[in-house]
């Protein structure tokens, strides 16, 4: 397909303007909060590190707050060297080792070398609360938006109204929306967590969580349920209600794009037979084995970048479309030739024959691949998700629905406006009458044979994506698809595409309730009843050829 | 008098068959139990587990064919129906291991113990019962495919449609029985089995017995489908394979027509599974794998489609090349074979070996003919052409 790189290339750009973009923000950020910040931060860091050589637990518990309310760029390094076991005081002055074992000098934070006089600051239990706590508040300063959310979130978790102050100076000067959002769901947990504060700041803080409709806040809102009375109560409860809802209501959003990505690998799997199948009627058992083929394209092309252009290796998926396609293709003409233009006419024999040819396919790969499962990664434009209206949508997902609709948007584009598509229908629909008219039947018959086969071989480079690629991959596919075809009706593209977004959907509806085994087992079941009520589909074709 | 129609209704190629199934019935057990091992002519235990299940599959096979060869339904999941007879058998045998089960439990066989079942499911009730099961055996694959065929003929769903509609109800309860919910052993099945009516089924004794029993159900087998296909329903069924819409329009009623055959092949079926569980030992979901049944599809068409002999003679050949090929340094080429034979049969031999040899024998009788009439200077004798032609 052509559009792969290109939207590929379209989110690069985006990228790479982000790129640009965040330095400049973060820079901003950062300058703000130093000019907030105390004058002279040098000067109480000092006054804070000397009472560390007092080397008692409580000089210590007093140099921790004073460095973490120094606001220094340096405070978050000590303090988690001092959880670490990494801080050493003696009368030179206070010292630390970084993670890879180099010595700094605490005040200046330059490279030292650490007296052997210095002894190691000693915590106990409650003083490493202590410095966990000093630190969740001194990285809710850090110049970092994401470290600033995660000290929010740790914040909002643990409730610590150590932290009320620090927050609420952070939060005019905040202009992040996702850190302003995390610092104000943090300061209301706070707020609705302290029993002494006034009872509207509270109401105000339960609608602030409320407004956050996630687990969490409706994990906190149960908690203090339970624990108030009066007007906060009854907003409290309003809260978990609204929650409550906007999780249903996202949990059937969730269910329903499991079931379009469903639908979108069935559609995918059962699209190339819906030509074959479809529009020639050419009982193809050995489609399922053209998706292997596809897919087995796919690992060579990128076994083959692997170790000759291991940079290149986020093309090989785009390069190894046109591959598959072709390869598959190649395979479908050839079997077209051999062996199926023999049998038109007679399609219990060609049932099988080409499950014959399955099976020998199926050994062939065994034998030159071996049986176990082959491993193709995912390109990094594949990898990872987002989120989106409070949905968990993976990329590689989202690119194979994409994919799927751009491979049937050209497959309908092939049938309807090219001069081979026409000569296909043609054939199809009179092949005696479309002879006398000149059109080569024999080499339509093949190039539309090779046709379902090649888009079959494209759709295996999708599923090498989410499926094992293993000489048994297409066996798996076979029967699902023709279950698509059939229920769609026969000789219809759209039908097909309605069929496969239904199934995947109505099997991912039931899944919840039934598990997934059995809610294939009804899937099937109810497939065959509608077949006998509709025995040619949901969307027959109408008129004297079906009668044929 | 009888026995003159019995004999007619038969025809030579199925006395033949008979009288070879009579042989094998008795001498097989026979070597096995009464000749040395040392004596060249002596059967192996193994071989007689072999044999048997070739027969069972034999079987099997000309249940295929009296659907497929003489009404034109080509079902791709008869393995179903043969599952579901090992099945019930698989459960008359569980229940008779009693308290010599790993868990010694008296009622629940390992499996459900296992699985913390508390009490028996309904499924299982009355099991222990051998005439219960036997009739299990043929009625639970004979309602599956009444209800199945009911539906399905009535609303005129044919040809492949129709293949493939069984092919995805074999695949269901492939799906289905893999579950350990359903209490039938889930991915492991059902086996370890002690006694069939009091007797070990490992011993020597039992699995001859087995084996003759094996023989006389596959006779019983060929001699009903035989007596369909004479009969003016069997008539009546071939005019639906040639012409279904025709034999409509005369009046016939096509779908209880098919119906019929339909649930009578599913129980041939469930019978050949039921006596193939106790000889092979063991039943598990992966007997009801669309796979196998269309495998059985081609062992009737290799051997000849529509002949009921050849369907019988393909199982034994397909089989028997199955275990050559399996059992030595061939195995990885197996696939390729039976593959090439899928191939190979639906275009170079459609009226399968049967066909071959009926073609070799028109020929020699074509050439006998002519150089009798050479020899007798006559005119010239009708020659006998060999008919290509097969029944689409």
């Amino acid at each position: 397909m052509p559009f792969a790189p290109l939207l590929r290339a379209m989110m690069l750009c985006c990228l790479v303007m982000l790129g640009l973009l965040a330095p400049a923000v973060i820079r901003g950020q950062a300058q703000a909060q130093v000019s907030a910040a105390s004058p002279v931060p040098g000067e109480r860091l000092a006054a804070g590190l000397e009472r560390f050589k007092a080397d008692s637990f409580a000089d210590t518990e007093a140099a921790i707050a004073a460095i973490a309310a120094s606001g220094s760029a340096q405070g978050v390094a000590i303090l988690s060297a001092l959880g670490d076991r990494r801080l050493f005081a003696g009368a030179a002055g206070v010292f630390y080792r970084d993670a890879a074992g180099q010595g700094f000098d605490a005040v200046t934070g330059r490279p030292a070398t650490i007296p052997p006089d210095a002894g190691l600051v000693r915590l106990n239990n409650r003083l490493r609360n202590v410095v966990q706590a000093a630190l969740g508040t001194m990285t809710l300063l850090s110049p970092d938006p994401a470290q600033r959310v995660r000290a929010a979130e740790a914040v909002f978790r643990s409730r610590d109204a150590g932290a009320l102050a620090t927050i609420e100076a952070a939060l005019p000067g905040e202009n992040v929306p996702r850190v302003r959002r995390a610092f104000e769901e943090a300061r209301a947990a706070i707020l609705l967590s302290s029993a002494d504060a006034p009872e509207e700041l509270r109401i105000a803080a339960a609608r602030r969580i409320a407004e956050a409709s996630d687990n969490d806040a409706i994990s906190l809102l149960r908690q203090f349920s339970g624990q108030t009375t009066g007007g906060l109560r009854a907003v409290i409860d309003q809260g978990i209600a609204s929650i409550e809802q906007a999780q249903r209501i996202r949990a059937w959003g969730q269910t329903l794009w499991f079931g379009i990505s469903l639908g979108s690998v069935l559609l995918l799997a059962a699209i190339g037979l819906a030509i074959t199948f479809g529009v020639m009627g050419v009982i193809n058992m050995a489609h399922g084995e053209m998706v292997m083929i596809g897919a087995y394209v796919t690992f060579v092309v990128q076994e083959l970048f692997r170790s000759h252009a291991p940079h290149l290796l986020d093309w090989s998926l785009p390069l190894a479309i046109p591959l598959a396609f072709g390869t598959a293709g190649l395979v479908g003409i050839a079997i077209e030739r051999g062996v199926i233009r023999f049998l038109y006419g007679r399609p219990l024999e060609t049932l099988l024959a080409t499950f014959g040819i399955s099976l020998v396919l199926q050994q062939a790969i065994r034998t030159w691949f071996g049986p176990t499962n082959r491993e193709v990664s995912a390109p990094s434009y594949m990898a990872g998700s987002f989120e989106f209206l409070g949905l968990q949508i993976t990329y590689g997902r989202l690119w194979i629905v994409v994919f799927t609709l751009c491979v049937f948007a050209a497959l309908l584009l092939v049938l309807k406006a090219t001069p081979l598509g026409l000569q296909m229908r043609a054939v199809t629909q009179n092949r005696r009458m479309a002879s006398a008219m000149g059109i080569r039947t024999r080499f339509v018959d093949a190039m539309t044979f090779g046709l379902g086969s090649g888009i079959a071989g494209v759709a295996g480079v999708a599923l090498s994506q989410i499926d094992n690629v293993s000489p048994n991959l297409g066996q798996s596919y076979i029967i699902d698809s023709f279950m698509v075809v059939v229920f769609g009706g026969v000789g219809n593209l759209w039908g097909t595409l309605v069929a496969a977004f239904t199934l995947g959907i109505a099997n991912k509806l039931l899944e919840p309730f039934a598990g997934a085994v059995l809610g294939k087992i009804i899937i099937l079941v109810l497939l065959i009843l509608f077949i006998q009520k509709r025995p040619r589909g949901l969307f027959a074709l109408k008129g004297r050829a079906i009668e044929q | 008098m009888l026995t003159m129609r019995f004999f007619r209704m038969i025809e030579g190629r199925g006395l033949v068959f008979l009288g070879i199934i009579a042989l094998v019935a008795l001498l097989v057990p026979f070597c096995n139990l009464y000749l040395a091992p040392g004596n060249p002519f002596h059967v192996s235990n193994g071989t007689v587990v072999l044999l048997g299940k070739y027969l069972c599959y034999a079987m099997f096979a000309v249940a295929l064919d009296l659907v497929w060869g003489y009404c034109g339904i080509l079902s791709l999941g008869h393995g179903a129906f043969f599952a579901l007879g090992g099945y019930a058998m698989g459960m008359y045998l569980m229940r008779q291991i009693g308290t010599r089960g790993v868990y010694a439990h008296p009622v629940l066989p390992d499996f459900m113990v296992f699985l913390n079942y508390k009490e028996l499911p309904l499924t299982w009730w009355g099991f222990q019962h051998f005439p219960y099961a036997m009739l299990m055996v043929v009625l639970v694959p004979g309602l599956l495919a009444f209800v199945f065929g009911w539906l399905a003929f009535r609303s005129r769903v044919t040809g492949v449609y129709l293949s493939i509609m069984t092919q995805a109800l074999t695949y269901a309860l492939w799906l289905s029985f893999f579950r350990n919910d359903m209490g039938f052993g889930g991915n492991n099945g059902l086996t370890d089995f002690k006694d069939i009516l009091g007797h070990n089924v490992q011993a020597q004794g039992t699995r001859a017995g087995l084996f003759i029993i094996t023989c006389i159900a596959l006779a019983l087998t060929f001699i009903i489908a035989r007596m369909i296909v004479a009969s003016t329903y069997g008539k009546v069924l071939v005019a639906i394979r040639d012409g279904e819409s025709r034999t409509r329009f005369l009046g016939y009623r096509v779908e209880h027509h098919k119906l019929l055959v339909w649930v009578v092949s599913a129980m041939m079926a469930g019978v050949a599974g039921a006596l193939y569980v106790p000889q092979v030992g063991i039943i598990n979901p992966s007997e009801f794998h669309p796979a196998n049944s269309i495998e059985a599809v081609v062992w009737v068409a290799l051997g000849g489609r529509g002949t009921l002999v050849g369907a019988a003679l393909g199982a034994v050949v397909v089989n028997w090349l199955k275990t050559v090929f399996t059992t030595g340094w061939l195995a990885p080429y197996w696939l390729f074979a039976l593959g090439g034979l899928f191939v190979l049969v639906t275009l170079a031999m459609p009226k399968g070996l049967i066909g071959v040899w009926e073609d070799i024998r028109a020929r020699l009788a074509n050439r006998k003919a002519i150089a009798d009439a050479k020899a007798s200077g006559g005119g010239s004798p009708v020659a006998r052409s060999p008919d290509p032609q097969v029944p689409r």
